[in-house]
């Protein structure tokens, strides 16, 4: 593990600062760019290019009432949008920006962030049960089989990574992608990580949860306020940290040519993969839950299946 | 996944199409020339109001968005002694100058009618009669209406003859 002790506290705070602000700016970044994929403009009036909705919408979901319904279990409902925020930050503490520039090396990085994305289930589930409200429990129900199905591959997708680098560590796995970035030979494994990633942060193509033409909007219906921002905010931080994640494993993390700093290298992979999520976004027509479910078990998983074998054998053959 | 994969392209070539949004208070919109805005009383070709206060808006109106009052000069012309539109009410159906026998009352393009005083949408005749004989023009309801009025008898309208004198026994 590298020696970064000295400015520990600088480290936590500096994630947690540009997380936060990440999840803040990606409002301002999804509107543009869906806009400009949709021959429109986007916000452009507040600020220079519109930049000021950003502020406009914080304090807009500050300032708006909190209203808790009075069906609602009340500890529950407050608690729930706390989790996905909470275990999104927490994911971001074994993600490597840059050489030293990670809050906590832990050997078993992997196995902490597939931990705490799946603890994010938790969160659609009480929340949707919490309110009350059965379109809320039919989108937690949808969002916590989702979850769960896409959890099982996309853990199983990852082992690919571990078997070439030898480590659950991502720092190792980072500096494993040295001579060759992962997503050339787990190819198969960067799409259905990529696939499961999507369905894990319940992003549009696989919006199954929030389907706000069948569900109104399926768990969050009742929420308002901070409460329904938190929520906000965590999709964003999920997609960031999904970001991260693919870039961190597959695409050589703040690997890159000299002529810029690590972190920049990694920041220019993470944008262009936010980008993707929200060109994602703008040209998929959401799947049927049955659907959705038969292509996870049915599809994706005996691939990953057939991904880890094979891995494992190409593995196995060249240690030979 | 191939096609997904053409959608996704095609979508991202639509970010260097021209933007469909007009900009709006930079840019005005061009309006189709029937678009129904702006309620406007015109006049005939003379200068004098077309509305006989008939009063066929106000009944057609269906939010009752439009109140006159009917009254009579000299030479025994109609007109509206008051004609008022709470636009605040109106819903631009266009049904009052469908309605209207004289082409008095029309609807123009423009929507520019923004106020921030909610009263200050509730026009008065002088608002809204305009200097123009808007979509008819040339078109004057008492040149070409068998009405004998000061200074013009039964029959001596365009395309008109005198009526026929039932008491007379010459052909």
């Amino acid at each position: 593990m590298e020696e970064a002790a000295p400015n520990y506290f600088l480290i936590i705070g500096g994630v947690l600062f540009v997380m936060l602000n990440v999840a803040a700016a990606l409002i301002w970044v999804e509107r543009r760019l869906l806009a400009l994929f949709q021959d429109r403009y986007g916000p452009n009036r507040a600020g220079p290019l519109g930049l000021f909705i950003v502020a406009a919408d914080s304090i807009k979901l500050f300032f708006k009432q909190d209203w808790i319904p009075p069906f609602a279990d009340k500890p529950v409902f407050i608690l729930a949008p706390a989790i996905v925020v909470v275990t999104v930050l927490m994911s971001f503490v074994v993600i490597p920006f840059a050489p030293g520039v990670i809050v906590a090396d832990l050997n078993i990085g992997l196995l902490f962030f597939l931990a705490m994305s799946s603890m994010g289930a938790y969160s659609i589930i009480l929340g949707g049960w919490a309110s009350n409200n059965k379109y809320s429990l039919l989108g937690a129900m949808r969002g916590a089989a989702q979850m769960i199905s896409y959890e099982v591959f996309m853990g199983l997708s990852l082992m690919g990574v571990v078997l070439l680098s030898s480590s659950f560590s991502l720092v190792e796995i980072v500096e494993a992608q040295r001579g060759l970035w992962f997503f050339i030979p787990q190819i198969v494994g960067f799409v259905i990580f990529f696939i499961a990633g999507i369905a894990e942060t319940h992003r549009l193509p696989f919006d199954i949860p929030e389907a706000e033409s069948e569900l109104v909007a399926g768990f969050h219906s009742e929420y308002s306020g901070m409460k329904f921002g938190m929520f906000f905010i965590g999709e964003y931080m999920g997609i960031t940290l999904i970001s991260c994640m693919i870039v961190t494993l597959y695409f050589g993390g703040w690997l890159g040519p000299d002529f810029l700093p690590p972190v920049v290298w990694f920041i220019l992979k993470t944008a262009f993969f936010l980008m993707i999520f929200i060109l994602l976004r703008a040209s998929m027509p959401r799947p049927r839950y049955d659907q959705l479910m038969e292509y996870g078990w049915k599809i994706l998983l005996p691939l990953t299946l057939l991904n880890l074998l094979v891995t494992a054998a190409v593995v196995l053959w060249v240690n030979e | 996944m191939f096609s997904l994969l053409r959608s996704m392209w095609l979508t991202f070539l639509h970010a260097f199409h021209k933007r469909e949004t007009i900009l709006y208070p930079e840019e005005k919109p061009i309006l189709p020339t029937r678009w129904r805005g702006r309620i406007v009383l015109t006049r005939d070709p003379d200068g004098g109001e077309r509305c006989v206060a008939c009063n066929l808006c106000a009944v057609a109106c269906p939010v009752d968005c439009i109140a006159l009052q009917a009254t009579e000069d000299d030479a025994g012309r109609r007109y509206p002694d008051f004609f008022r539109i709470n636009f605040s009410r109106c819903i631009f159906c266009g049904y009052c100058e469908d309605a209207c026998p004289t082409y008095a009352i029309q609807l123009i393009p423009d929507f520019e009618m923004g106020e921030y005083n909610r009263q200050n949408l509730v026009y008065e005749k002088k608002d809204l009669l305009i200097n123009s004989e808007g979509k008819y023009p040339g078109y004057n309801y008492y040149k070409v209406a068998g009405m004998a009025i000061g200074g013009k008898g039964k029959g001596e309208a365009e395309n008109e003859a005198p009526p026929v004198d039932i008491k007379s026994l010459i052909p």
